[in-house]
């Protein structure tokens, strides 16, 4: 069961790909971020808002790790503990 | 959260940005970066933003009492300026330099990348220090302040970033292969730069001066104006409007493109 501050990072992480024109309805767990067409550009934003609001600095491997919205996700709160 | 489940909307108070890459007015409390802006086409860049409005950070490097009259010429006209002394060639300098501007006049919409220098000479004599320091003054600080920069400017949807290159580079001259090879460099650099963040409203141009008569040009043979079809020198100043123009709000559709100020040099 997510913990408040998974939820929190479920919330910072979709706002963030709203707002690089993902649909709402289509951001799951299981979402492909290339499916969403999210791109190195967004990602590249993406790892900066996590940076300022989580501080959790992702590095460009840890980004290539990251391929759906499940992903990211978890890899920002496990770091976040 | 449950797979596939569908992820909660965005509370209403975050601000959102739905149409990437639309022009938007300049930030609020943002400001312009220029560097090495003490004299000559830096000073008068430097200038001509203020009268634009922004509010100006005049990087310089060794030439601390021209930044300073600089500074001075831009509240005299009722603009806003600081001078904030780096040598942007050092790689540390950079991140310094982007952080001393927020601390002193806020985030940077505008960076003109001008600080250069020459080191003349023919290719099969340049020492390897004139090949290196002309190449990290001229392109690598323009691509660490730019990196820098960018961070901010595609958050804020808004940024112009104006990298100072030259006829030189695109056109051949002889005694110059270390400038030729960082301006043409800045061209290249610029172009791709472009078009990476262009739908985040964020445009990334070049200029390119010909033979502008400043301090650094000085000890250029007169007979090379005579090749200008104006048939003479520029002056800063033309150099600093097409400057002006580029981080202006009118020139949101143009990116990755190199501007020639240059009396028809480059023809």
């Amino acid at each position: 069961m997510a913990d408040s501050n998974t939820e929190q990072i479920e919330q910072v992480i979709t706002d963030a790909l709203v707002t690089f024109g993902a649909e709402e309805s289509a951001i799951t767990r299981d979402a492909e971020l290339e499916a969403l067409d999210v791109d190195s550009l967004d990602l590249a934003e993406l790892s900066q808002i996590i940076e300022e609001r989580f501080g959790v600095e992702l590095t460009s491997s840890d980004v290539a790790e990251i391929k759906t919205v499940g992903d990211a996700i978890d890899i920002v709160a496990a770091r976040a503990q | 959260m449950s797979p596939s489940a569908s992820v909660t909307p965005a509370a209403a108070s975050e601000p959102r940005v739905s149409v990437l890459g639309e022009a938007q007015r300049r930030p609020e409390g943002s400001c312009a970066l220029v560097t090495g802006a003490g004299r000559g086409i830096g000073r008068a860049i430097a200038l001509a933003l203020a009268e634009d409005g922004w509010p100006v950070a005049v990087n310089y490097r060794s030439s601390g009492d021209a930044a300073a009259a600089t500074v001075a010429a831009i509240e005299a006209a009722g603009g806003r300026a600081v001078a904030i002394q780096g040598d942007v060639a050092d790689p540390s300098v950079p991140a310094q330099l982007v952080e001393a501007v927020h601390t002193q006049l806020g985030p940077i919409a505008v960076l003109v990348n001008n600080a250069g220098l020459r080191a003349d000479g023919l290719a099969l004599s340049l020492t390897d220090e004139d090949w290196q320091r002309v190449l990290d003054t001229n392109l690598g600080s323009t691509y660490r302040l730019t990196r820098t920069v960018l961070r901010e400017m595609i958050r804020a949807r808004f940024g112009r970033i104006v990298n100072i290159a030259s006829v030189v580079g695109p056109r051949a001259n002889a005694g110059q292969a270390n400038y030729a090879a960082s301006k043409a460099a800045v061209i290249a650099f610029t172009k791709t730069a472009a078009v990476e963040v262009a739908r985040r409203g964020v445009t990334v141009n070049a200029v390119a001066p010909g033979l502008i008569a400043t301090d650094m040009t000085e000890d250029i043979p007169t007979a090379l104006g005579e090749r200008v079809p104006a048939q003479r020198p520029g002056r800063p100043e033309e150099v600093a409007a097409a400057v002006a123009f580029l981080a202006s709000e009118r020139a949101s559709y143009i990116t990755a493109s190199t501007l020639y100020v240059d009396g028809g040099l480059s023809a």
